[in-house]
């Protein structure tokens, strides 16, 4: 019986904390950010969005194009995958670097509001672009569904058969975090970027280059965001020009709900909400299996899976609006 | 041939069209204690902060080294050999001391060990919070860091906004002949102070500033002596 209840609760744990693992990876990016500007970049989901869809156009331009060299077609395919995640990684991080060039630092004298408004701007104006592009329709993910060779295989654990990516998305997420709290923790570099977070003036005055440090945070954000969009859309069918919202949003609520400005806090954050929504998407299922539902009685919590996540922003905005590792202030007037 | 490491010509400041520093001239000789004195709001911290390259402005010229600096951003300014200890600390409270001292050579490429233990032979109460957050400190501490922030850019000139504010009268003592020590090193001093008893007693050239304009100059012992010094900015009345 316990056993049984296990087997069936594993498969929605597991896709739960591969999916907080993207939803972390998109956090950091609205974490780092705001941590350095005290800005929420809207336009981070957009990113990832856009991410998705690099995937789709340079796959669709190298496959071709690796075949007319002379690859099989199975191996020209594998061949542009490869070439397209390199791609996608430069031109997300290239995209990320120049919204921050062009929106943002022009306003860096500007109220917050400015600012704040800027970027909803370029959310906006990434979305619009992207139904230019792509006429509004739906674009297939190349990776998705069996035609992925590797991230989609289905690997059994226990009893349970998932794909590959739900469990290489936690272990590359936990990778990365590990990396980016030492860099942060340990190399000068890291150290610039929490001096500036607390004051520009005077790192100006220790010879920082303050926008060098905000480009740097603005680089790392963008390339985590997407690997986190390599990962995500490995689970889905296509990518639309408003994919990047709702995964957005969540993760803006992971970050808030860790705490906004908190590496670690949005991490943990992220694995919170992807393990509970998943977890309520299995729930009928569970709880028939437990006995608690009869004769195939149904609630239907899944329909309100999305719905959780913003219930908690609410509940964390009304009992500790600092989040779970917000903040606490040591400065001495 | 001029000997001076330091010479501000005709430099005015504005703030959204109020003019804060009107015309003013300064000079620095090398291996000086040069003060700025006079009353809240006269410009003094203003006329740091253009040399640092954090206000802009455009009305004349700060030479350092005779090269011209004003317009040059921070971080060439911080590399040519001036430093800063601000007004009212700025401290990062989230670094650790040493993390302070370490931020205050960012521009370095060479080994800052002696240096670090140069700042703790100075102040040994850091020595032994080298691993507390500074944002802990107490006040004092916080100015005995700021202090030793500026000195880890290895300094030509190092320029102090009111080290003294705030502190109790012993590390007052303290500040001061740490500043003499400082000096002893060849590091030029550029020095803002409220208390202008101690500043003039250890300065060898003052500026008297008021509401944007130099107003009177000399040595320091002589304005100590200056009726109308004693009268405005050491609270003694005229016999
Ligand atoms: N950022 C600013 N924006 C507008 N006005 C400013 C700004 N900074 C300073 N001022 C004004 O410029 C004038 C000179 O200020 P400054 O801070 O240089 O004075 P100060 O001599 O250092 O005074 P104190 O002894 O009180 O520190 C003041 O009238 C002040 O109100
Ligand atoms: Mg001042």
């Amino acid at each position: 019986m316990i056993g049984k209840l296990f087997s069936t609760c594993l498969p929605y744990i597991l896709s739960g904390i591969s999916v907080g693992g993207q939803y972390a990876l998109i956090a950091i990016g609205y974490t780092m950010v705001y941590g350095i500007l005290r800005l929420i970049n809207f336009a981070h989901g957009d990113i990832f969005m856009v991410a998705g869809l690099i995937m789709v156009y340079s796959n669709v331009a190298l496959t071709p194009l690796f075949m007319n060299m002379g690859l099989s077609a199975g191996s020209a395919f594998i061949v542009s995958i490869i070439s397209s995640v390199v791609i996608v990684l430069v031109l997300t991080v290239i995209l990320g670097l120049t919204i921050e060039k062009a929106a943002y630092r022009p306003l860096r004298n500007a109220p917050r509001m400015s600012v704040m408004i800027s970027a909803i701007g370029v959310s906006y104006l990434i979305q619009n672009a992207a139904i230019y592009i792509t006429g509004g329709l739906a674009k297939p993910y190349p990776a998705s569904g069996a035609a992925m060779p590797w991230l989609s295989d289905q690997i059994t654990i226990g009893s349970t058969s998932i794909k590959r990516v739900t469990v290489i998305t936690p272990i590359l997420t936990i990778l990365l975090v590990v990396a980016l709290v030492l860099l942060i923790k340990k190399t000068k570099i890291g150290m610039a970027m929490r001096a500036v977070s607390k004051d520009f003036r005077t790192s100006r005055l220790m010879g920082i280059e303050v926008n060098n440090v905000i480009s740097v945070t603005f680089f790392i954000g963008s390339f985590l965001a997407a690997v986190g969009s390599l990962l995500y859309f490995t689970n889905y069918a296509s990518v639309t020009p408003t994919s990047g919202a709702m995964p957005g949003l969540k993760a803006f609520v992971a970050a808030v709900f860790g705490g906004i400005g908190s590496v670690p806090g949005a991490v943990v954050g992220a694995f919170i909400i992807g393990i509970c929504e998943n977890i309520l998407k299995g729930l009928d299922n569970i709880l028939s299996t437990a006995g608690v539902f009869k004769d195939g009685f149904t609630f239907g919590f899944a329909t309100f899976s999305d719905a959780f996540t913003f219930i908690l922003l609410i509940v964390i905005l009304c009992v500790k609006p600092t989040g779970l590792f917000g903040e606490k202030n040591t400065d001495k007037v | 041939m001029s000997n001076n490491i330091l010479e501000i010509n005709n430099l005015s400041v504005s703030y959204g069209g109020i003019k804060a520093v009107k015309g003013v001239t300064i000079e620095v000789p090398e291996g000086s204690i040069v003060t700025l004195i006079g009353a809240n709001g006269a410009g003094k911290s203003t006329i740091l902060r253009t040399i640092c390259g954090l206000e802009k402005t455009k009305t004349g010229s700060i030479k350092f080294l005779g090269e011209e600096i004003l317009g040059k951003p921070a971080n060439y300014i911080v590399a040519k050999g001036i430093t800063l200890v601000p007004e009212g600390r700025c401290i990062f409270p989230n670094l650790t001391v040493l993390e302070n001292l370490k931020i205050g050579a960012y521009l370095r490429k060479d080994s800052i060990e002696d240096d670090i233990n140069y700042v703790f032979s100075l102040f040994p109460r850091l020595r032994e919070r080298e691993w507390q957050l500074a944002g802990t400190l107490s006040g004092g501490e916080q100015q005995m860091l700021a202090v030793g922030r500026a000195l880890m850019a290895k300094p030509k000139l190092l320029m102090m906004d009111e080290p003294s504010l705030g502190l109790a009268p012993l590390i007052v003592k303290d500040i001061f002949s740490i500043i003499k020590t400082i000096n002893d090193r060849s590091i030029t001093v550029l020095l803002i102070e409220q208390n202008a008893n101690m500043a003039l007693q250890v300065a060898d050239i003052a500026y008297v500033l008021e509401t944007g304009s130099v107003t009177m100059t000399g040595k320091g012992r002589e304005l100590l002596e200056d009726e109308r010094i004693k009268e405005a900015y050491l609270g003694k009345k005229k016999q």
